[in-house]
């Protein structure tokens, strides 16, 4: 925002702070919004720590809960997309608590960006906890409780990759929403939980025949489709809805 | 300004609901294997198909807030939303009696539009903890617009959803209503026309009564403040009984005079 016409006319700053907006490539917001929040994590280690070892944990509880050695089929799926939303919805509820505590929403107004960016930089910000979460999750369910699926590990990368893209998008939305509330880690989980059912569908259903040990199945292509479908609508209408949940 | 209309449209709804009860239960004709018990479609399915339009409702009222910044659409929105809960609820208590009637269990997670119903009710039932765990009213509005818009557009992926996790598990016991014989179609119409006007009263009452407290609280707060003009100086401990009994007496000396 240049002084000059702001010593003319204080009242046409704001204007000429928008109109200035296109000239800072969206890319470059998103990745210094991104590299922010991942340096924020990296030295206080909030979310990810505590969400790989509630993983762990519950994994733990579910060998005890359920009385097995190792699971397979359906209720390894179970075991692992239970454990793996839970502990992605730990790392929703503090999405934006820090923001919203130490101004850093209130900052991020001020600047004259587009206010995508700090949509685009959350949901990556959340996938990328995700995959560090399954880097260490997914590994110590092979370990612990499934049966081998080293063959299949291809195919179940996919289904992580497309389930996790939804859980971002959703997750952003759904914390986004809850942050300004009173109760906040109440509503997180409460807002999240429908919303993501058809994320636990798809990759669910899509799962359950790599996590066998006898065949190794390929998931049904219209679960994937699905689960596509799915990480496309909430993206636009989460892109449609969020630019109101920003303005005070 | 929402009262207009208001009489008229309840009697229409009074009219159109026994019209529906008589027909249900003197001209359709008992279903071959369900018997009695199969006339709790005419109620259930109406319910659950006005709920659904409803919550989208909800959704368009919530972007036409949105994009005017009128309150009135937010009013609407909220209205429609809290209708359609309702709604819901009372669809999925009639659903899981059907069920326990015709399939023995109080619920079955094979029939995925009860399946859908009851994950579109859990989500919508976090609409109010939401609403009114935010304080200031222009955000409360504000989230409660994008949640509508969210959930109303979620519901359709959701039930798109949950039919194909159960579509080759279980056969759809009750297809679409085209291929109903005639009588059961004319009650059914007339079932969903009296559940809509009864969804449309029952809003149309819960607006009127809305504005009139919101009205009724703006007239008191300008007594107030003019009470306060008044009396500049006077702050006590409990200033409450005192203020209240001279509102009292002012408004029914000015009912008087008038």
């Amino acid at each position: 925002m240049s002084a000059q016409p702001a010593t003319e006319n204080p009242a046409a700053a704001p204007a000429v702070g928008y109109a200035a907006a296109p000239s800072v490539p969206l890319r470059r917001v998103v990745g210094a919004l991104l590299r922010k929040e991942l340096l924020v994590e990296l030295r206080t280690l909030e979310s990810v720590p505590g969400m790989s070892l509630f993983a762990l944990s519950t994994f733990v509880v579910f060998h005890f809960a359920l009385n097995r050695n190792s699971v397979e089929g359906d209720l390894a799926t179970g075991v692992l997309w239970v454990t793996l939303l839970f502990a992605a919805l730990l790392g929703v509820n503090r999405l934006f608590v820090a923001d919203a505590e130490e101004g850093g929403i209130d900052g991020f107004l001020l600047a004259p960006v587009d206010r995508t960016a700090m949509l685009l930089a959350k949901e990556l910000t959340l996938l990328c906890y995700l995959v560090v979460l399954e880097l260490v999750a997914v590994p110590a369910f092979a370990l612990l409780l499934s049966v081998p699926f080293a063959h299949a590990l291809p195919d179940l990368l996919l289904v992580l990759a497309l389930a996790d893209l939804g859980v971002a998008v959703v997750g952003t939305l759904v914390a986004a929403l809850a942050v300004q509330t009173r109760a906040r880690d109440l509503l997180g989980p409460l807002l999240g939980l429908p919303l993501l059912v058809p994320i636990v569908i798809g990759a669910a259903r899509a799962s359950s025949p790599l996590l066998v040990a006898s065949h190794a199945g390929t998931p049904a292509a219209r679960w994937l489709a699905m689960l596509a479908l799915y990480d496309l609508i909430f993206g636009l209408i989460a892109y449609a809805v969020f630019d109101f949940l920003l303005e005070d | 300004m929402y009262g207009k209309g208001l009489r008229s449209l309840s009697i229409a709804t009074v009219v159109a609901v026994v019209a529906a009860f008589t027909l249900v239960f003197f001209y359709a004709p008992l279903e071959a294997e369900q018997g009695f018990l199969q006339k709790i479609f005419y109620l259930h399915v109406p319910l659950a198909i006005i709920a659904l339009c409803g919550f989208v409702l909800g959704g368009l009222f919530a972007i036409a807030h949105l994009r005017t910044r009128d309150q009135r659409w937010d009013l609407r929105s909220y209205v429609v939303i809290h209708m359609s809960l309702i709604f819901a609820l009372a669809t999925l208590i009639t659903g899981s009696i059907w069920a326990k009637g015709s399939w023995g269990h109080w619920w079955v997670w094979s029939e995925p539009t009860l399946v859908s119903f009851l994950i579109v009710f859990l989500l919508y039932a976090t609409y109010q903890p939401l609403r009114f765990s935010i304080e200031d009213p222009e955000r409360q509005a504000r989230y409660a617009s994008v949640f509508a818009i969210t959930a109303g557009a979620f519901v359709p992926m959701n039930f798109i959803a949950v039919r194909l996790a159960s579509q080759y598990v279980h056969p759809r016991v009750l297809g679409s209503t085209s291929n109903l014989p005639g009588p059961m179609a004319l009650t059914f119409v007339v079932s969903l026309v009296a559940m809509a006007l009864l969804f449309a009263t029952l809003c149309k009452y819960e607006l009127t009564a809305k504005s009139a407290r919101f009205k009724l609280r703006a007239l008191r707060r300008r007594l107030a403040g003019e009470d306060a003009q008044r009396r500049p100086r006077r702050r006590s401990a409990v200033p409450e009984p005192h203020s209240s009994t001279t509102l009292g007496a002012r408004v029914a000396g000015g009912g008087a005079s008038t």
